[in-house]
């Protein structure tokens, strides 16, 4: 795992925008139109998903990996 | 989570807000508060936001500075009034393509001229949006808009020129997709003493993408991900091998003039015999 994130679930509308917009294919909208992270070993920290979001409701802190440097 | 320094700048009891899934107002909004916040010395306290009518003017509604929403068209008007009365404070104008070339087009090409300084931000999502999709000045032709069912004959305002001839100092275009280049060309034009214009294109998936068939919000995007090009790319290109349907972006004039302010405070001088 590379980054954590963090939703406000509050705020996402479910546009789909961070969905398309990933690199690794690893966002998803639940049935409720709200966004979720369905592969989270997957994320490579890019934050696409952070910059483009028009609601501000997904956000991506990276993380050092265990081992790593 | 590290709480992102820029939400200090947002209404956050106000968020999220009304603006369509997918809109890109929020991506420019971000961007601008993203920019005054690498400004030394911009503050909550010394920075104003004037905004006009329409959906992108909402914006001064969720950004946490000292805030105006005014009449339709006279965004620039009233930032005018702010900057001769209180030369001191920062003022950035939100607009959007119907607010600021069909209403308010008179007090747009006067503000550029007067070269008084101000950043004035237009959201360019191509149609009026929040009144149910009538095509504006900025409508490409052949696009569809409730007042155009067939389709727009209108001929289009390229808002940069429009700028440009009318004396704006520093004239600039990104899009929504491009966001750090927004943030850059924001930045540069907050720098500039004088009249600052940044056209900033942001996507309607509701009012003009649907009736368009341009796809969801992603696809909107993407097409701007493929269709802008960096204006050094673009000018190296001669006229007639530019791609149909392609557009520049990126910084397109700067130039340095005396600003109104400055002007101004001659006539002070003058006037009180100094």
């Amino acid at each position: 795992m590379k980054a954590e994130f963090t939703i406000k679930s509050e705020r996402c509308k479910g546009c789909g925008i961070c969905v398309a917009f990933c690199p690794k294919q690893i966002l998803a909208l639940d049935p409720l139109g709200k966004i979720y992270v369905a592969d989270q070993e997957k994320c490579i920290g890019c934050g696409q998903c952070e910059l483009r979001c028009p609601d501000y409701a997904i956000f991506v802190d990276r993380v050092k990996e265990a081992g790593a440097k | 989570m590290i709480e992102r320094s820029y939400e200090k700048y947002f209404r956050r009891n106000r968020l999220p807000h009304l603006w369509c899934p997918g809109c890109g107002n929020g991506i420019a909004m971000k961007a601008i508060v993203q920019a005054i916040e690498g400004k030394d010395g911009w503050t909550q306290d010394n920075t104003i936001i004037v905004s006009g009518i329409g959906c992108s003017s909402r914006a001064s509604g969720y950004m946490d500075f000292d805030t105006l929403h005014t009449a339709h068209g006279r965004a620039i008007p009233f930032a005018t009034g702010i900057k001769l009365a209180r030369p001191e404070l920062n003022v950035v104008v939100i607009t959007g393509d119907g607010d600021c070339t069909a209403i308010g087009g008179g007090h747009f090409i006067h503000g550029c001229r007067r070269n008084i300084d101000l950043t004035v931000v237009l959201f360019n999502n191509n149609i009026y949006g929040m009144t149910g999709g009538q095509a504006s000045p900025m409508t490409p032709i052949g696009k569809r808009a409730t007042t155009a069912p067939y389709g727009s004959v209108d001929r289009v305002f390229d808002a940069c020129n429009l700028a440009q001839a009318a004396g704006a100092t520093y004239v600039a275009r990104s899009t929504a997709f491009h966001v750090q280049h927004l943030v850059k060309m924001i930045r540069e034009g907050l720098d500039n003493k004088g009249f600052s214009f940044i056209e900033a294109l942001v996507q309607c998936p509701t009012a003009y993408g649907r009736r368009n068939k341009l796809g969801d919000p992603a696809e909107m995007m993407a097409w701007m991900r493929d269709n802008a090009m960096m204006k050094a790319a673009w000018d190296k290109l001669p006229e007639e091998k530019r791609p149909e349907g392609k557009f520049p972006i990126g910084l397109f004039y700067q130039s340095e003039a005396i600003d109104y302010d400055t002007a101004y405070d001659h006539v002070i001088d003058i006037a009180g015999g100094r």
